[in-house]
């Protein structure tokens, strides 16, 4: 039996102006707040946890045991942080949610914050994405003007405010310590942990950082009960989540469905692998998680089963490529956003992707030597597990994954004396072969 | 290896136990595990670590593998090698670093060879090499070649952070700890991380100087209003912290290779601190001047001027031989002969047919020994009490204060009781340009801080102090009527009270401290400015002192001290101030003046003219100065490096320090035993052993001590009072010949109220005018401050208030607008 889709993020994206306060409330929205805000505080936190929500940014921490750490309350205040700093490389699924369906982001941050008694919220937005950021700041200002922000919220005496902050575009941020002293102004590099943001966070006060998706999952959780959210998904990846695919499929976009779909069920979603083509490798979550090839089409994509195959669920960010695609090339693209990306505060992270890249342009550009090939599963050896944060980590997944899986590809651009694939089949759209990759700092 | 040694006092600390390579360890609880390692002898390699500054783990260099118990008991590895610099230790832990884990030694490796393929080859030019740290470590657990092939990331070098600060970012290995000690310790961020990944760099917000042109630095550099470059008094720090050669200072740039330096121990001269120093010499020459460790005074840290202002000492003024004046020439002379002509003319000074009276000025900067030697010699061979140190602003009640609470009282506060103290009140005292390592020590922790000055500096800010804002001469009131809260913060135990030598421009200040301290219980310190002043105290270099804070108006103190120094008298009346002395001689109403370490231009007209009017003026000078001019016989002595002796700190502290490189200069207190001699006594002050065993013999003696001050409060009057204090860095004659220091000093200005100036109707610019037809110039900073008071720098560009002004703090001065 084939999964079906299950649209609640995104059940109201084609709907006319989803994004307004008009359209969410006409299907719904804003009742979950009302039922919050009548329910104690400590009820909701157990309903979250009860429900197996996992943290949806990536790494999979249930999002009730988050909530759990705040220590208890001292009267000061602790702050809600919800990372809207979607950065991967594949990665497309807070931004669209953000841009179609703002209010269900707003409502669970207030259904949040009154569940952790945070009394200001912050949603710290990538700053490239602008348009996203005026529907942001549009949506708030409807829901502060319809009270569901703001002072006394639905008469039940209850406070709320809520800052949406724009990044400066750095991915670094993404890590919860470093958007933390990005959010305050500072240099964002990730702090030193302990003291975990559940003690010292924001300001130096007890902070839960999620995600968006995360949070715009916590009122259909409220609204429809634990029992509907754990009726999806699998034993211990319970829900609904996006999975976003791109790349050489013929219908890319954004596919909520229950976690445990596989690769296979997506795919005849989307309308398949771009005709004429088959799957070569794909990402099971952004950039940072090691390849899958097409021997996982049917790998149950929910945290346990992709981790079992060797990989991570991550973003459920699923980028496709077909044989037309240089996987040395595909690898090199990542490593030099890496690169660009590395804050500089370690020296694995910030040395080793500068290292990698100019490695990865040499064999591309047929340059490279056998001995180039030990050099980059040794490089990424010295940045594994010895980064500062997640970020160098995964930098390495796709490299050390590709090698494992392709290795025969990287030996011919060695003894080939360069690439052996043309470019302009892989590319969706019209291309100019450069000649080579321009090798420079 | 260091840590501040009070720390250590705190009873009953909580321990664990761990084992690091197979040895056991019990350290504090909290102690990182690069810590818990050192005590017992293993040492992890590491760039970002400095025991002084907070935990970064940045390098990734000191990973080791570690396993500590789980819930049920059972020893559960990390996945990963850990960071030992930002880990601590915890019970049953068991490290194992690169000497016993394979997966450690791997880890580190692999950090070493990422951390050199953008590191620069440069070794055999890098000022670091020889005593660097990377360099060090790529030898002994680098790979032989490099597997590096590619591009190396370059920059354009070098970049001036400051005149004297000079960064070359392509050796930088990014650790931070220049920018963690400058905020964290100095509280000037002014440099900080930019870019970022491989082309995070440090650098400072200054567009000119980010501006690069050419193989040179470039750009201004030194402090303006905006506070935008790299100006901080405690930037030479980072350059000895810094793990490889990125950061140089400008004096010491290319001089030298470590290995070919000698390095000695000393104590900075600069100020009352007493800072370890460690001067590196070559030849006989100075090189260069390091912090060195103290955990109880300045831990790892000294000043800029500590590290950079030594070439005062070997300038072209410096004099080697005695000289002595003939038809109206110096003329250099042998030291036989040079003593005999000061014998001479002093003996008939003192033979006189009616003797007027001979004056000693030894001036603050110079040792204990020497002090006690001056002391000895006024009242043993010249027969007078006429003996002051205080060249600088001073009464007759801070005598009475220094002989009741300073004198011979030992160890008071100490800076350990500085970083402790719950709150701390400065009166007529700036810690960041007065005394740089009170400053560090106060910075350390957040605390209660009041200050009673005209305006709060950069300086006070940092430390969140309180203004209480007060004309100068005002102290005593201001003190009298303290607001609430600052005397309740006082009020806490270990609170302390801090008085600067300009509080003794403050009619009752000093009195009034005293009080205060009596009413709320906090400590009272006297912090001086210059290295001599405390020891000046305890050798009796002051007109009603004698050694050990006995009153020299008390028979019974003369009589120990008359005993102890083998005579049968000692002068009974108390003598005159050096400002009195100095009155005295301009009048033509002195026979003779002893002069040692006495700037002209620290002082008012008057002394160049007491020089003038006194017939016989014998001066022990290391430079040829101004006083030369107008001696008759000038005796050389030995600048700080090359005599051993020993610098008594503000807190009482004996800093002694060996000779640094060997000349044939003589110290002070050398030349005055072989004047004594020569005029027929014996002082026995030859050697700093012999005098330190009459000091020891001759201890303190509570009961003969001066009555404490009384004098009542008065405030000041004049329409327009002068504040002035001298600035760290500025032009006094110890920081003569080093340029590079000298641009990192504060831009001169005026500050005044905007009530003030409005009133005055000024603006841009002012004229100040005091006492003389001359008068400073200064671009104006209106500053929130107290009204009726302008602030210039007491001796920097422009700024010369004594040479210029003629007046002290808190004399009425008009101020006039002038064209900016």
């Amino acid at each position: 039996m084939t999964t079906q889709l299950t649209p609640v993020l995104s059940a109201i994206w084609d709907q006319e102006k989803s994004w307004t306060l008009d359209t969410y409330t006409k299907n719904g929205g804003y009742n979950a707040l009302k039922k919050a805000l009548a329910t104690p505080p400590t009820d909701l936190i157990q309903a979250v946890k009860d429900s197996g929500l996992r943290g949806r940014g990536g790494a999979g921490f249930p999002t009730g045991m988050k909530w759990g750490f705040l220590p208890p309350d001292d009267g000061k205040p602790r702050y809600l942080v919800v990372n809207a700093d979607e950065s991967e490389p594949g990665t497309c699924k807070d931004i669209p949610t953000m841009l179609a369906n703002p209010h269900a982001l707003i409502e669970g941050v207030a259904i949040t914050s009154f569940a952790i008694g945070s009394n200001h919220a912050f949603i710290y937005l990538r700053g490239e994405v602008v348009h996203v950021y005026r529907r942001l700041l549009q949506a708030v200002r409807e829901a502060y003007e319809a009270g569901h922000l703001g002072q006394n919220i639905h008469g039940k005496g209850y406070n709320l405010e809520l800052t949406v902050h724009a990044g400066a575009g750095a991915y670094i941020c993404g890590e919860e310590t470093a958007l933390l002293d990005s959010l305050e102004g500072r240099r964002g590099q990730p702090r030193l942990k302990p003291p975990f943001p559940a003690v010292e966070g924001l300001y130096a006060r007890p902070t839960v950082v999620n995600n968006v998706e995360s949070i715009a999952s916590v009122p259909a959780i409220v609204d429809k009960g634990v029992e509907w959210f754990t009726s999806m998904g699998t034993e211990r990846s319970k829900g609904m989540g996006f999975f976003s695919l791109s790349g050489h499929v013929n219908k890319p976009g954004q596919y909520e469905a229950p976690l445990g779909i596989t690769l296979r069920e997506l795919l005849e979603y989307a309308g398949g692998i771009r005709d004429g083509h088959e799957l070569k490798f794909w990402t099971p979550g952004g950039s940072s998680t090691p390849i899958f090839t097409a021997e996982h089409l049917d790998t149950p994509l929910d945290y346990e089963s992709v981790g079992a195959a060797g990989s991570m669920l991550g973003t459920r960010a699923l980028q496709i490529f077909d044989e037309t695609t240089c996987v040395v090339r595909a690898v090199m693209r990542w490593t030099e956003f890496y690169k660009h990306e590395s804050c500089g505060k370690c020296t694995p992270c910030r040395e080793g992707t500068y290292w990698l890249t100019l490695i990865l342009k040499r064999l591309e550009n047929g340059e490279g030597t056998m001995a180039d090939i030990q050099q980059l599963l040794d490089t990424c050896d010295s940045i594994l597990g010895r980064a500062f944060c997640a970020l160098g980590d995964g930098a390495t997944s796709s490299i050390t994954s590709s090698i494992k899986l392709f290795r025969e590809e990287y030996e011919a651009h060695v003894t080939g004396a360069g690439c052996p694939f043309d470019h302009a089949a892989s590319a969706l759209f019209p291309y100019a072969t450069a000649s080579t990759v321009e090798v420079s700092a | 290896m260091t840590a501040t040694a009070d720390k250590a006092a705190a009873a009953a600390v909580e321990t664990v136990k761990a084992t690091i390579d197979g040895i056991e360890v019990e350290v504090p609880k909290g102690t990182l595990i690069i810590r818990a390692a050192e005590q017992v002898g293993i040492d992890i390699p590491r760039f970002c670590d400095h025991p002084l500054l907070k935990p970064a783990g940045a390098c990734r260099q000191c990973l080791v593998d570690v396993a500590s118990p789980g819930p049920d008991g059972n020893l559960r590895a990390f996945p990963k090698p850990q960071p030992s610099c930002t880990m601590t230790v915890t019970e049953g832990m068991v490290v194992n670093t690169q000497h016993t884990s394979a997966e450690a030694d791997r880890a580190q490796k692999g950090v070493l060879e990422l951390l050199l393929i953008n590191h620069p080859l440069d070794c055999p030019v890098c000022d670091k090499g020889g005593e660097c740290p990377l360099q060090n470590q790529a030898q002994s657990h680098g790979r032989p070649e490099s597997r590096f092939v590619d591009v190396k990331r370059v920059f354009e070098k070098p970049l001036a952070l400051s005149s004297e600060i000079l960064l070359d970012r392509e050796r930088c290995v990014l650790c931070q700890r220049c920018t963690r000690f400058s905020k964290e310790i100095a509280g000037d961020a002014f440099i900080d991380l930019q870019n970022r990944g491989a082309m995070q760099q440090i650098g400072t917000f200054d567009e000119d100087v980010l501006d690069f042109d050419g193989y040179r630095p470039i750009g201004v550099a030194s402090e303006d209003e905006s506070g935008k470059a790299f100006s901080s008094y405690f930037s030479g720090n980072t350059v000895q912290i810094c793990p490889v050669g990125a950061l140089t200072s400008a004096a010491y740039r290319f001089r030298s290779r470590p290995f070919d330096l000698v390095s000695s121990p000393g104590i900075s001269e600069h100020d009352s601190s007493g800072a370890a120093i460690r001067t590196d010499h070559r030849r006989g020459k100075i090189l260069r001047r390091l912090a060195d460790q103290d955990p109880v005074v300045n831990e790892e840290w000294i000043t800029d001027k500590d590290r950079f202002a030594f070439t005062w000492q070997n300038l072209d003024d410096r004099i080697t031989r005695p000289l002595v004046r003939r038809d109206g020439e110096l003329v250099e002379v042998s030291w036989p002969d040079a003593i005999a002509a000061a014998a001479a003319g002093l003996r008939s000074a003192l033979e006189a047919k009616r003797p007027k009276g001979i004056g000693v000025l030894p001036g603050g900067r110079v040792t204990f020994e020497d002090a006690y030697a001056y002391s000895k010699f006024a009242r043993v061979v010249l027969g007078t009490n006429d003996i002051d140190a205080r060249t600088r602003v001073a009464s007759a009640e801070e005598l009475a204060f220094l002989g009741n609470h300073v004198a011979g009282r030992g160890l008071g506060v100490t800076f350990a009781d500085l970083e402790k103290a719950p709150a701390v009140l400065l009166v007529g005292f700036e810690p960041e340009e007065e005394g740089g390592i009170v400053f560090l020590r106060l910075n350390k922790r957040a605390r209660s801080v009041f200050a009673v000055a005209p305006w709060l500096t950069r300086g006070n800010e940092k430390l969140g102090a309180q203004l209480i804002a007060t004309r100068p001469g005002d102290e005593g009131v201001a003190l009298q009527n303290l607001p609430a809260d600052a005397v309740a913060a006082l009020s806490q135990e270990g609170a302390v009270i801090i008085v600067g030598e300009r509080a003794a421009g403050a009619a009752g200040a000093l009195t009034a401290a005293v009080s205060l301290s009596q009413q709320t219980g906090a400590a009272l310190a006297w912090i001086p400015r210059r290295a001599g002043e405390r020891g000046a105290v305890e050798a009796g270099a002051l007109p009603t002192l004698l050694p050990g804070g006995r009153d020299v108006t008390k028979a019974k103190a003369r009589a120990a001290v008359a005993a102890a120094w083998g005579v049968e008298e000692l002068p009974a009346n108390a003598g005159r101030s050096a400002a009195e002395i100095i009155a005295a001689a301009a009048k033509g109403q002195l026979d003779a003046l002893v002069v040692g370490g006495v700037t002209p231009s620290d002082l008012n007209a008057d002394f160049v003219k007491a020089l003038k009017k006194t017939p016989f003026v014998v001066s022990l000078e290391v430079r040829r100065t101004e006083v030369s001019e107008y001696a008759d016989v000038v005796l050389p002595v030995a600048p700080p490096s090359e005599k051993s002796g020993t610098f008594l700190n503000w807190e009482g502290r004996l800093r002694s320090f060996p000779t640094a490189i060997s000349t044939d200069a003589i110290s002070d207190h050398r030349v005055l035993d072989i004047l004594a001699r020569e005029m027929g006594a014996n002082l026995g002050t030859g050697t700093v052993r012999e005098i330190s065993a009459e000091i020891s013999t001759l201890g303190a003696d509570d009961s003969q001590r001066p009555a404490a001050p009384n004098v009542k409060a008065t405030a000041a009057s004049g329409d327009v009072v002068l504040a002035s204090w001298h600035q760290l860095v500025d032009e006094g004659a110890l920081q003569d010949g080093e340029p590079y220091l000298a641009g990192t000093g504060r831009t001169s200005v005026a500050r005044i109220s905007a009530g003030t100036a409005a009133r005055l109707g000024v603006g841009g610019a002012v004229s100040i005018k005091g006492a003389y037809r001359t008068s400073i110039e200064l671009p104006v900073v209106i500053t929130e401050m107290a009204d009726g008071v302008v602030w210039v720098p007491t001796k920097s560009p422009g700024s010369w208030v004594a040479r210029d002004l003629g007046v002290e703090p808190g004399a009425a001065v008009t101020v006039k607008g002038a064209t900016p």
